[in-house]
């Protein structure tokens, strides 16, 4: 797991034994972060709080943050004299006596009493519903780091639920923390253990539903893992992130965070979800099936869009429309035995991206990787330039398995109408519908995990299991 | 009580917000142009009070946020993009609005960061997006000097992004435009000052105009902002934002003092009577039953809805304290008033000023004996919709708590006419921390050297300057460098050969404002218009008479374009053929009165050729004309 954060400015040369020129800088005048100072440079006299550096910013600064609250990076060859400073009564909040003296000035310097006005659990009435929030870092709950100088996932479950006090209308949160990792540094060891933790929630504890804070970027790969880990699910499992990190007052955590929860405590409906904005207004939340959805926007709050361009839901500020057209999702049910629990993983699947002026020699080095199985996301209905026809054929030859998507996005698969799709099918190529071709990757890590044989994989892989392909395209305005 | 200015200590600390002449907003590639109300998409946002670097909540967002309100923003392509809606990061600054800002500081002698760090200041009024306001310190110290100062002090100096503007707004929502948004502020706070009211104005007035001749600020109305902090004998500090005018400066520097020093007289009362915090509220009755059949037409309309109700509040020991005025204007009930209007209620009612507004002394006594008051006691009422009222209650009464101690240290809004109001409480330093989306700039020594070359001139020399390019006098000097039409004065004398730069400014200056004094609308003078109008003067289609005749149609509204204007005031072109003719015939009509007057005929043919020709021609070469054809005319009778 992720080491703590570590400052470079305090460690005493953990990391290298290069102890950076700020840092001597502070040795010398016998100060350190979030001491009171009074620092003179060649250009005037500075008054304030010494703040921790960015490890990747240059070293030749020492910020201090002023009385005003605006910080100042000072060069360190300017500097002519540090003095520590009695903290003047009058100060409005800052908080210096709330620093206490431990071996992680950092952490405690970020962390130190939160002046939360619900820090103790509340006691909840027992005819809420009962939710178990499952964080796994992202943007959901995060804070200013100062070792990058940017937004990174600190805080955990219980924080909150600290910021987030309006939540317990609705329903009984039992937040627990799984891991604190951006979602782009999530792998299938991830999956296994998220979906470990919500088999043993489903079949040993009581819960109306569960929600995972995950990040963004990879949300919709998480979500279908779980929902091929993890069949016959009796109960929703909703995941939910935020685009904008949750130290803004702008944050749209909080709105997803409430929208899963409605969803949750207001429908009837099982299985595995995703929760995002639906515009750019915070009025309503979408609702979509966790194989059927794709983060299609860097940025905007309603990146998200589901692949069958409707969400399965939406979730307005009293009401909740579900689009029970498209697909078959199941009811909620006692039964949880009937839950079916197949959490390995096996990584040895490669998803590869066809472009025009792809060499296609490339494919030779298959031969000699560790890869079983082959998505590839073609253009069109399922293409890729005939050249690569042969390496193909000896790859499927060689017993790899290869699968054709589309890198459309939206669409299916279909490759008989064209001759590269015919010739492809000749070869051995499988098409997966309008599987979307992240989902067709998580599919055939788990299938690859969970099944005897080649033969079964593939099956495996055509059966519509969860959702991840549709049986209609509906024409929508 | 006489009220002497000079008796208090009053410190001024002044602080002006001026929008730059950018081609495009600090942080991202959209224009720096108002919509002027024409938006093309809307979205809807719930702001949510957050914490801070040090881990506290900070003071002024609870308070906005226990107002509860939902804020809807209108965007328009091109003027804003998703920066201003925040869906997008911020992209790398605007490098000319930081060189520009970096100009002001080595103009006013302030020590430059050696690195810029953008922070990110918490506002949760719904006037930005992300729910805070992008701002960086730029330099610290310096001076400015002022006539008759001699040097004031410099704070700071910062850059940073304008908010979004307030639309005028429905009953569900706050309402934003986001154009204005980003658009690159500086923002230079100076150290405060002792003085009266006209020096403090001078000290604006110097500060502006230092800005302005960079060439790099916008001009026009709204582009610069000030707020002024106003303390008295040492007092906390009174933060008033929004001073558009200087005149309206003035104004409120007076009302300021004189309603702190009011504050100050009360809260001797209150120490007089020994008020305690827990005299305060420490009862409160739900009478909405008492006046469920009130005749009065102001708690009728409360309680039409619903769900309004009507609360009254007891304070022990404070009968008269209410509605005691220390200094003319200046009462406790209108302060309270104002805070609760901010919480969308109507106002309040009181004890000292009933029975009124159709509380009969009847409803007053019920209220005093179901809230046990005794003949020292006083009580609130307050009223309007459930929920809001449950909202106002406790800050309203901490409110009442904190006038034992004075003046309370606020932000308060500068009014049209030159009065504060209560605007939210002022936030603690807990309110920034690092904009972490954008890395901090470095400022080198070698961008500094090559800026100090263009340090811009101060005002006098830039007056100078003016005087000698352009030839005019100083007072007309200042007069268009001040004004709003410096830029367009100088597009038409640069094309103009035969329009001397003295009429072009003077017109623009002068002529205008004597408009404008008649309530005529001189923003329906556009640059585009008046450059048409004097290029049409340079070509000799129109007169010098006819400029501000043309003016004056514009901003009466009875003519749309400069054409509409030429033709209404048939200002046809007319030709000197044409010329010739007219005046000929009314050189035989009157024949008589040149045989009569000789060459001092002039003066009545000159009347009755204006009559017709005023405006369409210059007078002049009516003139010369007449002169020589009467010369010829008694040269002709004197050789019959």
């Amino acid at each position: 797991m992720k080491k703590g954060p570590t400052t470079d400015l305090n460690s005493n040369g953990e990391k290298e034994d290069h102890i950076s020129k700020s840092q001597q800088l502070l040795n010398k005048y016998n100060v350190k972060i979030g001491d009171n100072v009074k620092l003179l440079s060649n250009k005037g006299e500075y008054t304030g709080i010494i703040m921790p550096r960015y490890e990747s910013f240059n070293d030749n600064y020492i910020v201090i943050k002023l009385n005003s609250g605006y910080n100042v990076g000072i060069l360190t060859e300017n500097i002519i004299n540090i003095t520590s400073e009695k903290l003047s009564d009058t100060s409005d909040n800052t908080s210096l006596n709330l620093i206490s003296k431990t071996d992680d000035p950092h952490n405690n310097f970020l962390l130190t009493k939160e002046i939360a006005h619900n820090s103790d659990k509340p006691v909840f009435p027992s005819s809420l519903p009962k939710i178990l929030l499952l964080s796994t870092g992202g943007t959901i709950a995060s804070k200013v780091d100062y070792r990058t100088g940017g937004v990174t996932s600190i805080l955990n479950a219980s924080e909150l639920y600290s910021i987030f006090p309006e939540i317990s209308k609705y329903a009984s949160i039992y937040p627990e923390f799984i891991f604190n990792e951006y979602s782009e540094n999530i792998h299938t060891a991830h999956w296994s253990l998220i979906s470990e933790r919500i088999s043993y929630a489903v079949l040993h504890e009581q819960f109306d539903g569960i929600i995972v804070s995950h990040g963004t970027d990879t949300i919709h790969y998480t979500s279908s893992a779980i929902s091929f880990a993890l069949q016959n699910m009796p109960i929703p499992v909703v995941l939910v992130g935020s685009q904008r990190s949750s130290d803004r007052p702008s944050s749209d955590a909080f709105t997803n965070l409430l929208g899963a929860i409605k969803f949750i405590t207001k429908t009837n409906y099982a299985g595995i979800f995703v929760c995002m904005h639906h515009t750019s207004s915070d009025e309503i939340i979408a609702c979509y099936v966790g194989t059927r959805v794709r983060k299609n926007h860097t940025s905007k709050r309603n990146a998200f869009q589901s692949l069958d361009y409707v969400p399965f839901a939406l979730i307005y500020d009293s009401d909740i429309v579900c689009n029970t057209n498209l697909e078959r999702i199941n009811t909620r049910n006692n039964i949880a035995k009937n839950l079916v629990s197949k959490t390995s993983f096996d990584d040895r699947v490669f998803l590869l991206k066809f472009y025009p002026g792809f060499d296609p020699s490339f494919l030779e080095y298959f031969s000699n990787f560790k890869y079983k199985v082959i998505i590839l996301e073609g253009t069109g209905l399922g293409h890729i330039n005939k050249n690569c026809f042969p390496y193909l054929e000896k790859l499927i030859d060689s017993g790899i398995i290869i699968f054709m998507t589309s890198q459309c996005i939206y669409g299916r698969v279909q490759m008989t109408v064209y001759d590269t799709g015919r010739d492809l099918l000749d070869l051995g190529v499988i098409p997966l519908s309008d599987m979307s071709s992240e989902t067709a990757l998580v599919k055939a890590m788990w299938a690859l995990s969970n099944s005897s044989n080649m033969k079964e994989l593939v099956e495996i892989m055509k059966i519509n299991l969860s959702n991840e392909i549709s049986n209609t395209s509906p024409l929508i305005s | 009580m006489k009220f002497d200015f000079d008796d208090l200590k009053v410190k001024v600390g002044f602080e002006i917000h001026q929008q730059l002449d950018a081609k495009s907003k600090l942080f991202c590639n959209c224009k720096c142009v108002e919509a002027n109300g024409s938006y093309d998409n809307n979205f809807i946002r719930i702001l949510r009070p957050t914490k801070s670097e040090l881990g506290n909540f900070d003071r002024a967002a609870i308070f906005e946020h226990t107002k509860m309100s939902t804020i809807k923003y209108y965007s328009k392509v091109g003027l804003s993009c998703l920066v201003e809606a925040d869906e997008e990061p911020p992209h790398d600054i605007n490098r000319d609005a930081l060189e520009t800002v970096l100009l002001f500081s080595l103009a006013l002698n302030s020590n430059i960061a050696d690195e810029i760090h953008v922070m990110r200041k918490l506002v949760i009024d719904g006037s930005n997006t992300s729910g805070f306001q992008r701002t960086m310190l730029v330099s610290t110290g310096g001076y400015l000097k002022v006539d008759g100062f001699k040097k004031i002090g410099v704070q700071s100096i910062c850059l940073e992004e304008d908010a979004a503007k307030l639309l005028p707004h429905s009953k569900l929502y706050k309402e934003y435009g986001l154009d204005r948004l980003g658009i690159p502020l500086v923002e230079i706070a100076l150290e405060p000052i002792s003085g009266k009211p006209n020096e403090i104005v001078n000290v604006a007035l110097t500060l502006g105009r230092l800005l302005r001749s960079s060439k790099r600020v916008s001009r026009g109305l709204g582009t610069i902002r000030q707020d002024v902090n106003i303390s008295v004998n040492g007092g906390q500090v009174v933060e008033v934002k929004g001073v558009q005018q200087l005149s309206q400066l003035v104004k409120v520097l007076d009302y300021e003092t004189k309603r702190q020093y009011g504050m100050i007289k009360i809260s001797e009362e209150f120490e007089k009577r020994n008020i305690d915090d827990d005299f305060i509220g420490d009862k409160i009755q739900d009478i909405t039953f008492l006046f469920k059949d009130s005749s009065s037409t102001i708690l009728k309309k409360i309680l039409k809805d619903a769900n309004s109700i009507l609360l009254s509040i007891r304070l022990r020991g404070l009968n008269g304290l209410i509605g005691y005025e220390p200094i003319s204007d200046i009462r406790l009930g209108k302060e309270l008033g104002e805070f609760v209007r901010f919480f969308g209620l109507g106002g309040i009612f009181h004890s000292d000023e009933l029975p009124n507004y159709g509380i009969t002394v009847k409803d007053v006594d019920n209220v005093k004996e179901l809230l046990g008051l005794s003949d020292s006691d006083a009580f609130l009422i307050i009223g309007g919709n459930e929920k809001k009222v449950n909202i106002v209650l406790e800050p309203l009464i901490r409110r009442i708590c904190e006038f034992r101690h004075g003046v309370i240290a606020e932000t308060r809004a500068a009014t049209m006419d030159g009065s504060t109001i209560f605007s939210r409480p002022r936030p603690g330093s807990s309110r920034m921390y690092p904009e972490t989306d954008i890395l901090p700039i470095s400022i080198e020594s070698v961008l500094l050297d090559n800026l100090k070359q263009k340090i811009p001139l101060p005002w006098n020399d830039l007056i100078r300057q003016i005087m000698e390019k352009y030839g005019l006098n100083n007072k007309l000097s200042e007069h268009i460098f001040d004004s709003q039409y410096y830029d367009v004065f100088e597009k038409i004398v640069s094309t103009s050969k035969n329009v001397t730069p003295t009429f072009v400014a003077s017109k623009l200056t002068e002529d205008i404002v004597s408009l404008s004094r008649n309530n005529l609308d001189k923003s329906l003078l556009t640059d585009d218009m008046l450059i048409e109008v004097f290029d049409k003067l340079e070509k000799g289609f129109i007169a010098k008479e006819s400029v501000t005749l043309i003016f004056e149609k514009i901003m009466k509204k009875e003519s749309k374009t400069v054409k509409e204007a030429m033709s209404s005031l048939n200002l046809i072109e007319i030709n000197d053929d044409e010329l010739h003719k007219i005046l000929d015939k009314i050189l035989n009509d009157n024949t008589l009165v040149i045989k009569e007057k000789g060459a001092n005929s002039i003066g009545a043919l000159m009347g009755k050729s204006m009559i017709t020709l005023r405006g369409k021609v210059d007078g002049s070469k009516i003139n010369e004309y007449l002169k020589k054809k009467i010369e010829y005319f008694i040269d002709d009778e004197l050789s019959n």
